[in-house]
C-alpha cells in the first residue's frame, strides 16, 4: 500500500486533490481510497486530505499516520504545521513553490532524502499561466506522478479531464504537462 | 458501473435508481451530500415522478415521508445525529404505523458537547423504535443495502434505516459499483402498498388503541422483525443472483474457524479489524471477527453459531450506555446467555476518535491473555480524566467539564459547522 497526505488551506482544493489522485489510480485499475481530515473546515485554515493506493481492496479506515509521500499545496504551512510527521527518509516530498529548499528553510531536512524523491514545483504559477487561476491541483498531481512513479501521466490527464470536463480540463492538462516536465527533470 | 466516487454520491445515485416518489430533505452534516446528490438528480430530470421536498426541519422531513408513504408513495429521507433525535416522535410513528420508509443515517455523535464526528450514538438512540437497522461495512455495501432496504421495507411494510459511518464512509472517495437501472428494476418491483389512504376506499390509519389491543399491536411489530430475520438473508441471496455480489445478510464472519478470540463490531471499523485479524493470524494468534449487518432485528441465533467456538468475545462499539457500558455487548451477552464465554466491551471511536490497528491489536491480545476489563475505553486519556476529577473536587463551582478538559489539553473550543 502507498499512502499520500496532502496539506493545504481551506479553499485550495485539498480534498479535490486527493480525489483526483484516486481517480487517476482507479483509471489504472488500482484500488484507491481518498478521504479528508474530517471536521469543521474554514477558508484559510490548515486542511489535510489523504489517499491510499493499492493493488487490492483497501479495508483499512484509520487515518494515515505514516505516509509514503507528502504533497504541500501551500509552503506557508511549513512554519505552522508539522507537515512531515510520520514520513520516512525513503518517502517523497512535493512542494508547491518556486523557491529553493534553502529559501524555504528545509534544505538540511530534505538532504536526508534521495534527491529524486524531493521536488518543488511552482504549481500555482503554472496554473496562473495555463488556467488563469492559482489552482495548483492538476500540476501537483502530475508532479507527484513524475517523482513517485505511482501513476502514469496519461491517467493523470484522463483524471483531470474526467473531473473537469471541457476547456477548463484541457487548460489544467497543459499545466499538468508543464509540471510533469519540471518534476521529471528535477 | 464501476466508478471512483464519493460514498454519499454513490448512495444518492442508488436512491435515484430505486425510483423514489417522494424525497424529503433537511441538511445535517455528515449526511448532507446524500440528499444534495438526490436533489441534483431529481432536478436534472433523472428520477421520474419524484417530488423532492425541502422541509423546515427533520421532524417535518420524516412527517412528510410518513404522509407520502401512507398515500402510497415510495418515500425516502436521510439524517444524522441531533436530526434523528429531533424527528424522534415521527421515527416511532413511522414504525408503529408500519410504513415502509427508507432512511439513511450518516452516523454521527450526539451532543452535548457538540461534536460533528462519527460514532453510532444516533442510531442506537432509536434501536428499539421498531425500525429495521442495517449497518454498512463499506460504501459498496451502503449502496447495495439501500436497494435491498426498499424491497425489505415494502415486503414487510416496515421502515428501514441504513446506517453508514459519517465521514469515514460518506466522505470517502473510492471504487464503487453503482448498478444499472435495469439491474435495480429486475430486483426491486414497483411499490405495492399493504395500506394506502385512498379517497375511493376511505379508512383511517393511526387510530387510538386502548389496553384491549395495544399489546397485540406491539406483539405483531415484534413478530414482523422476526420475519425480517428470515427475509434479510433471503433478499441478500436474491440480490446476489441479480447483481453477482454478496452484500447484506444478518452477519459476516471473518476467519472465525478455530478462533479463540473473536471481535464483533458494526459498520466500517470491520475493515480495520480485518486487517488486524490478518496480522495477528500471521503471527499465529487464533483470532477472527464478526460484522453485524442487521442490528435490528438482532440475529441472536446466527451470532450464537458464529461465536460458538470462542473463548473470548470482544465487542468494539461506537456508542456508550452510561451507567451500563456497551449496548451491542449487552445484546450479545443475551444471545450467549447459555454459555460461559466472557463478552468484553471496548468503547471506541466516540466522537470521531480514530480507531487504529495498533490499539485494536492491543485489546484483542489483552482479551486473549485474560487481561481485558469488562468495559474498556479505547485510548482513554487517563491523565486528562484524573486531572478533571481532581479539579472538580476542589471547588463546588468547578464549571463545565468539556471546556475544562479542552483547556487542560491546551486547546480552545472549536465552533462546529452543523
Amino acid at each position: 500500500m502507498f499512502q499520500v497526505r496532502i496539506h493545504g488551506r481551506g479553499g485550495q482544493g485539498v480534498v479535490t486533490a486527493a480525489e483526483l489522485l484516486s481517480i487517476a489510480a482507479f483509471l489504472e485499475g488500482k484500488h484507491a481510497q481518498a478521504f479528508p481530515s474530517f471536521g469543521s473546515e474554514r477558508m484559510g485554515a490548515p486542511v489535510v486530505s489523504f489517499c491510499r493506493l493499492d493493488d487490492k481492496e483497501i479495508r483499512l479506515r484509520e487515518p494515515v499516520t505514516a505516509p509514503n509521500a507528502v504533497i504541500i499545496q501551500d509552503p506557508t504551512l511549513l512554519q505552522s504545521v508539522d507537515v512531515f510527521q510520520g514520513l520516512n527518509c525513503d518517502g517523497f516530498i512535493l512542494i508547491n513553490s518556486t523557491r529553493t529548499f534553502e529559501e524555504l528553510g528545509i534544505a538540511d531536512f530534505v538532504a536526508e532524502f534521495p534527491a529524486h524523491h524531493v521536488c518543488d514545483v511552482g504549481a500555482s504559477e503554472l496554473a496562473m499561466k495555463h488556467v488563469g487561476r492559482p489552482v495548483p491541483n492538476a500540476a501537483l498531481l502530475a508532479g507527484f506522478a513524475a517523482i513517485s512513479g505511482q501513476l502514469h501521466m496519461a491517467s493523470v490527464e484522463d483524471a483531470i479531464r474526467q473531473k473537469f470536463p471541457g476547456a477548463v480540463g484541457e487548460a489544467n492538462v497543459a499545466a499538468a504537462r508543464a509540471a510533469y516536465e519540471i518534476a521529471a527533470a528535477a | 458501473m464501476l466508478k471512483q466516487t464519493e460514498g454519499s454520491q454513490a448512495v444518492a445515485e442508488a436512491i435515484a435508481l430505486c425510483r423514489p416518489e417522494v424525497v424529503c430533505a433537511y441538511p445535517i452534516t455528515p449526511q448532507t451530500h446524500i440528499v444534495e446528490g438526490v436533489g441534483a438528480l431529481v432536478k436534472a430530470g433523472k428520477v421520474e415522478n419524484c417530488e423532492f421536498i425541502n422541509v423546515e426541519s427533520e421532524f417535518a422531513a420524516l412527517s412528510v415521508a410518513i404522509g407520502a408513504s401512507a398515500a402510497g408513495a415510495r418515500a425516502y429521507t436521510a439524517t444524522a445525529s441531533q436530526g434523528l433525535l429531533f424527528m424522534g416522535e415521527a421515527v416511532y410513528n413511522a414504525a408503529g404505523l408500519g410504513l415502509p420508509i427508507v432512511m439513511t443515517i450518516g452516523n454521527r455523535a450526539i451532543g452535548a458537547p457538540i461534536n460533528i464526528w462519527n460514532d453510532h450514538t444516533d442510531s442506537m438512540s432509536m434501536k428499539d423504535s421498531g425500525w429495521i437497522q442495517l449497518f454498512a461495512e463499506t460504501n459498496q455495501e451502503a449502496v447495495d443495502l439501500h436497494i435491498q432496504a426498499f424491497r425489505l421495507a415494502e415486503e414487510l411494510s416496515c421502515p428501514v434505516m441504513v446506517c453508514m459511518d459519517g465521514f469515514i464512509l460518506t466522505h470517502a472517495y473510492e471504487r464503487i459499483d453503482v448498478p444499472s437501472q435495469e439491474e435495480v428494476d429486475a430486483f426491486l418491483p414497483p411499490y405495492d402498498p399493504i395500506q394506502v389512504l385512498d379517497p375511493a376506499e376511505p379508512y383511517s390509519i393511526g387510530a387510538m388503541v386502548g389496553p384491549e389491543a395495544f399489546t397485540e399491536v406491539r406483539y405483531l411489530a415484534h413478530e414482523k422483525q422476526l420475519q425480517a430475520l428470515r427475509r434479510i438473508p433471503e433478499i441478500g441471496a436474491v440480490f446476489k443472483d441479480v447483481f453477482g455480489r454478496q452484500s447484506g445478510g444478518l452477519i459476516h464472519s471473518y476467519r472465525t474457524e478455530g478462533a479463540e478470540t473473536i471481535a464483533v463490531a458494526l459498520g466500517s471499523v470491520n475493515g480495520t479489524i480485518k486487517e488486524v485479524i490478518d496480522g495477528m493470524r500471521e503471527d499465529g494468534a487464533a483470532v477472527g471477527s464478526v460484522s453485524i449487518c442487521s442490528f435490528r432485528p438482532f440475529p441472536s441465533a446466527e451470532l450464537r453459531a458464529a461465536l460458538a467456538g470462542a473463548k473470548h468475545v470482544v465487542v468494539i462499539e461506537k456508542s456508550l450506555a452510561p451507567g451500563l457500558g456497551g449496548i451491542v455487548a449487552s445484546n450479545i451477552r443475551l444471545a450467549l446467555r447459555e454459555t460461559t464465554v466472557p463478552v468484553y466491551t471496548v468503547i471506541a471511536g466516540l466522537g470521531g476518535r480514530p480507531i487504529t490497528m495498533s490499539s485494536l491489536r492491543e485489546v484483542l491480545e489483552a482479551a486473549g491473555n485474560g487481561r481485558l476489563p469488562e468495559v474498556q475505553f479505547l485510548d482513554l486519556d487517563h491523565g486528562a480524566v484524573e486531572h478533571e476529577i481532581l479539579r472538580a473536587k476542589q471547588t463546588r463551582r468547578a464549571g463545565p467539564t468539556a471546556e475544562n478538559i479542552l483547556r487542560n489539553l491546551g486547546q480552545s473550543a472549536v465552533v462546529g459547522n452543523e
